[in-house]
């Protein structure tokens, strides 16, 4: 660009001045002129997914305490934005979660032990990426965006109608990865949507250490890309506004960065300690606006949800956990001679005999049997 | 007929993107420059900027991008510029390029190829000059291979593209533009596979990519002095041919491992123990490594002193306690 102007449709990027909302705090509709209520069924959805995705959570977090799981890192809290988000992908699309999503994998019928492999330790991911169009998850911030980017960039390549969804948390927005994934995506116009769950937090280290941008969502600007700034604990919105995104993304008008403003209620994880870092009154303040909540009394008050069905949906929840919980505790099968198996497509001569040592080894101390 | 290096890289770009529309190249400045080395010369022209294309400035993007693309069943070619600017993606190849595969059970493979021109003495500034091959070898999922001949750049190349793994392919770069009889297209021994590149039954030198051809140089110039030099090529970084490197060995007694990199936790060192751990009975003397300095690469008009020649490796293979002349036979 040779020209010192800037281009006209610079405003058309930025994010509005204050986060979309379709449900107030209160539980009562917010209208937004941009965006429509979801349906019914879309609500009834939503609504059953988080309260699947709340009580898997505390079972999870249960299973810490029994030492069934190594580490669980808590979505409480931020069930609007990863239900919301991930309902809003369609049949062909692909999710990139960050470690804190395994809500949405549960969202995207991932069995729960698959979901809950790497946290188990039995392996490092427990389903098949291709079976749920969903990327592993793993523990390096922000590195799946530039997959995400990738993946998307190959469908946009080959012409199919397919876009991706990549979650970051605040804290990965500031690592490089990110920054080269937000590039090259509005540069090759992927069809990607960045869904930033802005919880507050990137362990210990409050968003204001880790940038100084007016909101998440105004970084877009930057990349030649729309910014959309929601409120992360409606789910409602948040469904709404990554359809659009998504939507837009299909049809070739390029990626977005949607921020969904939220809070992580738990510690980082089962082996955080919070109070070394932050008072409770921020986070009894949050718990105020409970997205589960928020939802449950906008369905009720609308006749969009009655008693009986809220019944039925904690009975699914109960039932979900307790097949969580069956199936953690049941004794994993574990076999020693897949370390050897997956390093490449066939083992080299040298892996061989490393596999046949071990199970020399293991016969010997009469592991092998 | 002839080919350079390059030349050779080129035709196997072109002929695999030719035969199999999943191939992409891409990179910093792959398209209308044809790379700094030219390597990629003419590809955006013959097959439009879809399958050869420019990308931003950004290394960990460029390998990132791959992996999704592999993903979705594409099969990349990416380049690196130069080995020291392959660091803002070491993560994405260590991380994940080495370990999907694994992680997911065999269900997420990546077929993609990362070239990196790797290697010095072509008088260029700091970070245009490292040898980082022990980065790569040292990360189990990575196959690392380095050709040292026009023939091997296209064969191993081609291999490399279609490997259901990813490779990690080190292109020497002061090699380039050197010149050999081939006819192209050639297919050589298979990628995993050491070859002899000359025989000899005194010593044998264990090099690959850059220091093959001071290797060659140097059996040449030992003859004079009485020595019977064979000359191995690695080819294959990883995995490592320990059959062809220890039939060697077991014939001559003694071996030199000869690379350009600083020797201190160098893929040398992975070499001498491979052969004094498989061929101890047989060896007269220890396995030396001769190669660079320790030392960061040194600015060009003091380089000479850091790489390896001719001179150095006949030094060390005079350190090779000839005094006791043990053979295989006498052993025995």
């Amino acid at each position: 660009m040779t020209s010192t102007e800037i281009g006209p449709d610079q405003h058309d990027l930025l994010p509005g001045p204050a986060p979309v909302r379709l449900v107030d705090p209160s539980g009562h509709r917010a209208a937004d002129p941009a965006y429509p209520m979801p349906s019914p069924d879309v609500l009834r959805a939503l609504y059953r997914r988080m309260v699947i995705g709340r009580r898997f959570d505390q079972q999870a977090t249960a299973l810490t305490r029994q030492g069934r799981l190594a580490v669980y890192p808590s979505s409480h809290g931020q069930e609007a934005c990863q239900v919301g988000a991930v309902l809003a992908l369609g049949d062909a699309d692909w999710l990139f979660p960050t470690y804190r999503d395994t809500v949405s994998l549960i969202t995207r019928d991932i069995d729960p032990v698959e979901a809950l492999t790497m946290l188990r330790g039995t392996w490092h991911c427990g389903y098949d990426p291709y079976a749920h169009r969903t990327a592993p998850q793993c523990t390096p911030l922000a590195t799946a965006a530039p997959h995400a980017v990738g993946l998307a960039d190959a469908a946009r390549r080959r012409g199919d109608p397919v876009a991706a969804l990549s979650f970051l948390g605040d804290g990965a927005t500031s690592e490089g990865d990110a920054h080269e994934a937000f590039n090259f995506a509005a540069v090759y116009g992927s069809p990607v949507v960045f869904c930033v769950q802005n919880n507050g937090w990137a362990i210990s280290v409050p968003l204001d250490k880790q940038t100084k941008a007016p909101t998440l969502a105004h970084k877009a600007v930057g990349y030649g890309m729309r910014g959309f700034y929601v409120d992360g604990n409606d789910a409602a919105a948040v469904y709404a506004v990554v359809s659009r995104a998504l939507a837009d993304a299909r049809a070739g008008r390029g990626p977005a960065l949607v921020e969904c403003l939220t809070y992580r209620i738990e510690a980082h994880t089962n082996a955080d300690d919070d109070r070394r870092y932050r008072d409770d009154s921020a986070v009894a303040s949050w718990r105020e606006l409970d997205p589960v909540a928020r939802l449950e009394q906008m369905m009720l008050a609308e006749g969009v949800l009655d008693r009986p069905g809220m019944a039925a949906v904690r009975a699914e929840a109960d039932e979900f956990a307790a097949r969580t919980r069956d199936g953690i505790n049941a004794e994993p099968a574990l076999d020693p001679a897949d370390l050897f198996t997956h390093v490449y497509a066939a083992p080299p001569p040298h892996l061989r005999e490393q596999a046949a040592a071990l199970a020399a080894e293991l016969a010997e101390s009469g592991e092998g049997a | 007929m002839s080919a350079t290096m390059g030349e050779a890289l080129n035709a196997a770009m072109a002929d695999a993107l030719a035969e199999d529309p999943s191939v992409l190249v891409f990179g910093e400045d792959v398209g209308a420059l044809g790379g700094v080395f030219r390597v990629t010369d003419g590809l955006t022209e013959r097959f439009g900027e879809g399958r050869c294309f420019d990308t931003p400035l950004a290394e960990a993007g460029i390998v990132g991008t791959a992996v999704g693309m592999a993903m979705y069943g594409m099969r990349p070619v990416v380049e690196m510029q130069f080995d020291a600017f392959a660091y803002p993606a070491f993560e994405q190849i260590t991380s994940h390029v080495a370990k999907m595969r694994n992680r997911t059970r065999g269900a997420v493979g990546l077929p993609m190829v990362i070239r990196i021109p790797y290697g010095g003495a072509i008088g260029s500034v700091e970070h245009h000059c490292d040898s980082s091959e022990a980065y790569y070898t040292h990360t189990p999922g990575l196959t690392v291979v380095t050709p040292a001949t026009p023939a091997d750049a296209y064969s191993l190349l081609r291999e490399a593209i279609a490997s259901p793994d990813p490779v990690v392919f080190l292109e020497p770069k002061r090699q380039y533009r050197a010149k050999a009889d081939v006819a192209l297209p050639v297919r050589t021994e298979p990628m995993a596979s050491a070859v002899v590149r000359r025989p000899g039954s005194d010593v044998t030198l264990i090099a690959y990519g850059p220091t093959v051809s001071t290797a060659l140089a140097a059996a040449e110039a030992g003859r004079a002095e009485g020595y019977d030099i064979e000359v191995l090529d690695l080819r294959s970084l990883a995995p490592f041919d320990d059959e062809t490197v220890c039939a060697s060995v077991r014939r001559t007694g003694r071996a030199l491992v000869v690379h350009e990199a600083s020797v201190f936790g160098g893929y040398g060192a992975e070499v001498a123990a491979r052969v004094t751990e498989r061929c101890f009975h047989y060896l007269e003397a220890p396995v030396l490594r001769v190669g660079g300095l320790d030392i960061p690469y040194p600015p060009p008009r003091l380089e000479s002193h850091h790489v390896p020649d001719t001179e150095r490796v006949l030094d060390a293979i005079a350190r090779l306690q000839w005094e006791s002349r043990w053979t295989p036979e006498a052993a025995r």
